[in-house]
């Protein structure tokens, strides 16, 4: 046996190592006897490629794991696979055509974004928003946590075992769907609102839709938690499987759901409140341990709650309009288009993309599926903006993902990866 | 018999139907081709390259209210080698073309693939430096299926799209000079 | 602690500790702005955070700029301090010629992408960091597409004519 020399090098140097041309040596093969008594002990390190298409990655992102037998030694990522040039595209469109892009963001939670990048400009523009538009937004920013919460909690299911968890939850999933569709015409990119509020009341099938759904919710979600929380194979999968510090999460800048199973309660729905969020009552659930049935729990407790503000959001709706008074973002109606002068220019502006805002910068965050998703925004005056940067909560934490594999089986990396959530569209921009 | 056909009548489940052929007691006689074309088009294995929001739809599709496994497909094959379909959902970046490439390349003969959404067929919205201007410059598509993302019902009337061309494929196609032209024209030996 | 107070009172302890450095402070909406010469930003990175009174340990964002005479690059951090919850942005600008800052990355672990995300997208140079690469593109790009000189549609299409799609 030849004396290995690679003890102490690192995953990279491996990858440069297997990418690099091979120039093969003839060497004799000697083969030494087998001495039990004098062993040495050596390491041998493999390396494995997980990833960009693996199976059980959910999106494409790349590993490069150095393992040392099933444990993983050192772990190189990859991504940018579907780098879609969010930023640059959005400096070449009309403000409310971003909308647009912001659903492709985080795509299972596409309302929030929508709602994020509205109040963002209507910081800008600094809009008055009625009540019933910031209670109405909390309602469909609320589905939608929910939305996102049950594909990752189901996919940590489905990724250590259980499919069943995933066909049940489903259902609950079309019915949230369901209402997305009764007011905005889709299911997954949303594109719902106007900057400024809504285009329109919801029809009086949505609000029975959402009453509809508040109300049976909780079987289906009882009916999941029995199935997951306390059963014991999930939890001898999950305990202890890829945790992280407080001290570690705050270094990487984590947020959401993630900062919260380490044990910080930061939340910007409570800290830095937004759409009237200031009005609610709801816990912010926190962990201990920041391991990956931490995360599922944190996840889990959050749709308890969204729940409770959905209620109170309904018991407490005040009347009003639901759009604020600015008619250079706000499509007027059909009949005053045809009929009024002013309403035609308005109308013109507004879909030219040539409507007016002031020159400034902002920064607006909201509470993403996955954190803290925040927007920059830069406008020189004119039609477009000049610089805008998402500040995505996925980017941010999943540069930790290496560092919380360390020294753990390949089989937890997995499910460690599937908790955290991380969404391929927003990660790479 | 009589009975299999009672309750299939009751839950009114369709089987596939038989091609034509000759009937007789006790045997039926058709061609070769048709049987193999019914088999493959009610059997295909999907190969999910879903990479963004296309890919949420698709496990929708999956789930329980539309159930892709109806059609035949219900085991998800993630290595190319046993595909027969290629479905690409989502954007292809340009770094990730010689990747999806490389997967088609290693689906073995005879092989279909779905191009779902505006992003794997087009670009769609996102006409940018970074993004794939349609996968049909790297590889040959045989089904589009439109929207960004298209519904699950729109997944699922592509799918079966191609089960209508697994059906009616001649069994000589894959060794015609035409097909070989064809996969030349994209570089594929 | 109100934002003005935040404002006064990070201005008169950048003024006390790193004379001169400070170029310019002032309010943009809810936000106190400060903006730091590049050849001390680093030390007022560490010093705001390490500051046991401002005590900003939180890196909530950092990306890239460029000017609108598109002859000076910026990067632009946003910090949190989350206990007291108090937030500021700091920017800092040099020339296109010369893109070259220290690296945060010593004092957050978080910088490590986001800077490599600059670099990749406005060709920033952060001295110092372990690995700056491109992160988002291939590697091999020779352009720093989020530049304003560079265009954003991909140069290989020929079905769209500038006539209908006003490219």
């Amino acid at each position: 046996m030849a004396k290995k020399q690679n003890k102490n090098i690192t995953a990279e140097e491996v990858v440069a190592e297997t990418t690099a041309p091979k120039t093969k040596k003839k060497e004799k093969l000697v083969t030494p006897a087998f001495d039990p008594e004098n062993m040495v002990e050596e390491k041998e390190f493999s390396t494995l490629n997980l990833g960009p298409t693996h199976p059980a990655t959910h999106g494409i992102f790349q590993n490069v794991l150095q393992m040392d037998g099933e444990i993983i030694h050192d772990a190189v990522s990859t991504i940018g696979y579907i780098h879609r040039a969010f930023e640059k595209l959005a400096e070449r469109r009309p403000f409310y055509q971003i909308t647009t892009i912001t659903d492709r963001l985080n795509y299972c939670s596409s309302p929030i974004n929508n709602f994020g990048w509205h109040m963002t400009v209507e910081k800008l523009i600094k809009a008055e928003m009625p009540k019933r538009a910031e209670y109405m937004r909390v309602i469909i920013m609320e589905l939608s946590r929910i939305a996102d919460h049950l594909i990752c909690n189901s996919v940590i299911g489905v990724d250590t075992g259980a499919m069943t968890g995933f066909l049940y939850i489903f259902q609950w999933r079309e019915k949230i769907y369901d209402i997305f569709e009764s007011i905005c015409g889709a299911r997954l990119t949303t594109n719902i609102g106007r900057i400024g509020g809504f285009d329109k009341d919801f029809s009086p099938r949505t609000w029975e839709l959402i009453r509809n759904f508040i109300k049976e919710y909780p079987k289906g979600l009882k009916e999941f938690a029995n199935l997951l929380e306390r059963n014991k194979i999930f939890m001898d999968r999950t305990v202890n499987c890829g945790p992280i510090s407080a001290e570690l999460a705050l270094e990487y800048s984590f947020t959401g759901p993630n900062l919260r199973a380490a044990g910080v309660d930061y939340d910007v729905r409570v800290m830095n409140p937004y759409s009237s969020y200031q009005d609610f009552d709801f816990i912010v659930p926190i962990g201990t341990a920041g391991d990956t049935y931490d995360r599922f729990m944190v996840r889990q407790e959050e749709m308890w709650q969204s729940l409770r503000i959905i209620e109170q959001a309904l018991k407490n709706m005040p009347d009003g309009p639901t759009h604020a008074n600015i008619p250079s973002f706000y499509l007027p109606p059909k009949e005053e288009v045809y009929n009024n002068m002013e309403a035609l220019i308005y109308h013109f502006k507004i879909v030219m993309g040539e409507s007016e805002v002031p020159k400034g910068e902002v920064y607006h965050c909201v509470e993403g599926g996955n954190g803290e998703l925040g927007f920059y925004l830069v406008s020189d005056g004119g039609r477009t903006p000049y610089r805008l940067h998402f500040r995505r909560p996925c980017f941010i934490y999943y540069q930790a993902y290496p560092e919380m594999i360390k020294g753990r089986m390949l089989s937890d990396a997995i499910i460690t990866m599937s908790s955290m959530n991380v969404i391929a569209g927003e990660l790479d921009a | 018999m009589a009975k299999d056909k009672q309750i299939i009548k009751r839950t009114k489940l369709e089987i596939a139907k038989s091609p034509e052929g000759l009937e007789g007691p006790g045997f039926f006689a058709t061609k070769l081709e048709d049987v193999i074309g019914l088999a493959r088009a009610n059997s295909l294995w999907p190969l999910p390259f879903a990479t963004s929001c296309c890919g949420i739809e698709f496990m929708a599709t999956m789930a329980s209210d539309y159930d892709l496994a109806r059609f035949g497909s219900e085991r998800l094959s993630f290595s190319p080698r046993q595909a027969d379909m290629l479905m690409v959902m989502g954007t292809i970046a340009k770094k990730m073309g010689p990747i999806l490439r490389q997967v088609y390349e290693q689906m073995a003969e005879p092989k279909w693939v779905l191009s779902v959404g505006a992003c794997a067929s087009s670009g769609g919205i996102f006409d940018t430096y970074s993004v794939l201007q349609g996968i049909d410059r790297i590889i040959p598509v045989d089904v589009y299926v439109p929207g960004c993302p298209p519904r699950p019902e729109q997944i699922l009337e592509g799918v079966m799209k191609i089960q209508e061309l697994a059906k009616n494929e001649s069994l000589r196609r894959r060794n015609s000079d035409e097909y070989k032209k064809l996969l030349n024209s994209y570089g594929i030996e | 602690m109100t934002k003005e107070e935040l404002l006064n009172s990070v201005n008169q302890k950048l003024t006390e500790h790193f004379h001169g450095s400070l170029e310019h402070s002032e309010m943009l909406y809810d936000f106190p702005v400060f903006t730091i010469n590049k050849e001390k930003i680093h030390e007022v990175l560490s010093f705001l955070k390490n500051d046991s009174d401002l005590n900003f340990h939180f890196l909530t964002d950092l990306c890239g700029f460029q000017t609108e005479d598109e002859k000076h690059l910026g990067v632009i951090y946003h910090l949190h301090n989350l206990p007291k919850n108090l937030r500021i942005r700091v920017k800092t600008f040099f020339p296109m010629t010369h893109p070259e800052i220290p690296t945060a990355t010593n004092i957050w672990k978080a910088a490590n992408w986001m800077e490599r995300e600059t670099y990749d997208f406005y060709g920033v140079k952060f001295k110092g960091h372990p690995n700056l690469k491109r992160i988002l593109n291939v590697d091999e790009m020779d352009i720093y597409p989020l530049r304003k000189e560079y265009p954003l549609e991909d140069q290989t299409r020929d079905d769209k004519s500038d006539k209908m799609f006003g490219r």
